[in-house]
């Protein structure tokens, strides 16, 4: 056992740059695969549309953890190959992210009106620009806050990375806590630094909220 | 792939499942009772009480259900308060659930139009009587779908309780595994207990919602 030094509070700030990479890696293949679900599910073509709704309920149906551990533990397993941690890692995260922000966009698509896409294909549009010019700019608006809103639940599902050993700040806050016997003092410290990353983001949701509801 | 071999831990399982809806349950009522007290709290005349809660919710809402769990695992234990593992994760969970609650809560009750409430008085209701007939039915069905997907996700977030060794499914995981080696065939079980107990809720609440709030809305 040793006292807490001034090391111990350098290395969890410094942890938070993997908190971040992880929820930078998680949007850079959740976010994609994401919009894929959402438009899949109002595709025209009916099994795509199914298919896009069980990945949507099976990712919202089991717990992150669970995720995590299929892919960490269970799929080397399976595979017979050996997985770096961050591969299982990424792939959990990506799917978790696809999966929230796939149904939050679809909400946003289907709550423009079917008139918008009618009017884009009177002039002429095709499906594609009626989508990216009419369809999604609108979509994009209504669905913000939700979206900033789930990149908080995704910051603070990224503290369960470290179950599986992956060093970033509430593992480290482990590792600090289990040396200095100081749970109250490195716990506080570390819920302070996820505080002070969710909390800005909290409020900004919450002011695109009032703002959108304002304008209509 | 072989599951033959977690077949002997059938009754760990069962367990597990039983006390993961446990804790599910008696994070749920303690939190919804936190949310109710909480949304009064917020709406009531006393300032810093007000203000107090409004604490409490950004507090638990912007920091991982993990930490929290540990915090009152771990250090309530210096304060001379040691709680075991299942009831630990509960308080935990159930403060962590009641943060969102009273927004829920609250949100509902903000959704019954000042209008109603002032036709009410007109109609010469009492205070309780304005509650209970005109602010109360809409606060309750406006608040049920999201009182229901918050239950499923705290269902699903009780998982975290194992990091404790509270006794619950994903607890269970570990010990199976430890035992038998099958990672991939435990944790795709788990899984698929997971996602059958919150489908199980999901149609039950959809169920119960079409039952209980039959009456048509106002377009």
């Amino acid at each position: 056992m040793r006292s807490l030094s001034f090391v111990d509070f350098v290395s969890l700030i410094s942890a938070i740059q993997w908190t971040v990479m992880l929820v930078v890696l998680a949007l850079a293949f959740g976010a994609p695969l994401g919009l894929g679900l959402a438009t899949a599910r109002i595709s025209r073509f009916a099994p795509l549309r199914w298919l896009a709704a069980s990945i949507i309920q099976v990712v919202q149906g089991v717990p992150l953890l669970g995720l995590l551990f299929f892919f960490y533990f269970g799929m080397p397993m399976f595979l017979g190959v050996q997985v770096p941690a961050i591969l299982a890692v990424t792939v959990a995260y990506t799917l978790y992210t696809a999966g929230f922000l796939g149904d939050i966009w679809r909400g946003g698509l289907e709550a423009v009106k079917e008139a918008q896409w009618e009017a884009g294909a009177c002039l002429g549009l095709s499906v594609l620009q009626q989508f990216v010019h009419i369809i999604g700019p609108q979509a994009l608006r209504l669905s913000l806050p939700p979206t900033v809103g789930f990149l908080v639940q995704l910051i603070k599902g990224t503290s369960l990375a470290s179950i599986v050993g992956f060093v970033e700040l509430a593992r480290a806050g482990q590792v600090a806590s289990a040396a200095t016997f100081q749970p109250l003092m490195i716990y506080g410290v570390v819920a302070s630094l996820y505080f002070a990353l969710c909390f800005p983001l909290t409020l900004w949701s919450r002011s695109l909220e009032a703002r959108l509801d304002g304008s209509r | 792939m072989n599951f033959l071999p977690l077949w002997r831990y059938f009754d760990h399982f069962a367990e597990g499942v039983v006390v993961t809806l446990e804790l599910t349950i008696v994070a749920a009522i303690a939190g919804l009772v936190i949310g109710v007290a909480g949304a009064v709290a917020l709406r009531g005349r006393v300032k810093p009480l007000a203000l107090l809660v409004r604490a409490y919710i950004e507090i638990f809402r912007n920091t991982p259900s993990l930490i929290q769990i540990f915090l009152i695992f771990f250090v309530l234990p210096t304060f001379g308060l040691k709680l075991p593992a299942f009831e630990a994760a509960a308080v935990a969970l159930s403060l962590y659930f009641g943060a969102y609650s009273v927004e829920i809560v609250r949100a509902g009750l903000d959704s019954v139009p000042k209008s109603q409430i002032e036709a009410g008085h007109c109609l010469g209701l009492t205070g309780w009587q304005v509650f209970r007939h005109v602010v109360l039915p809409p606060a309750l069905r406006n608040a049920y779908p999201a009182v229901t997907s918050q239950f499923v996700l705290l269902l699903l977030g009780t998982s975290l309780a194992s990091q404790v060794a509270a006794g619950e499914l994903f607890h269970v995981a570990g010990f199976v595994e430890s035992r038998t080696y099958r990672s991939f065939e435990v944790y795709a079980v788990i899984c698929a207990l997971y996602f059958a107990m919150a489908m199980g809720f999901k149609l039950l609440f959809t169920a119960f919602g079409l039952l209980a709030f039959r009456w048509p809305r106002r377009r």
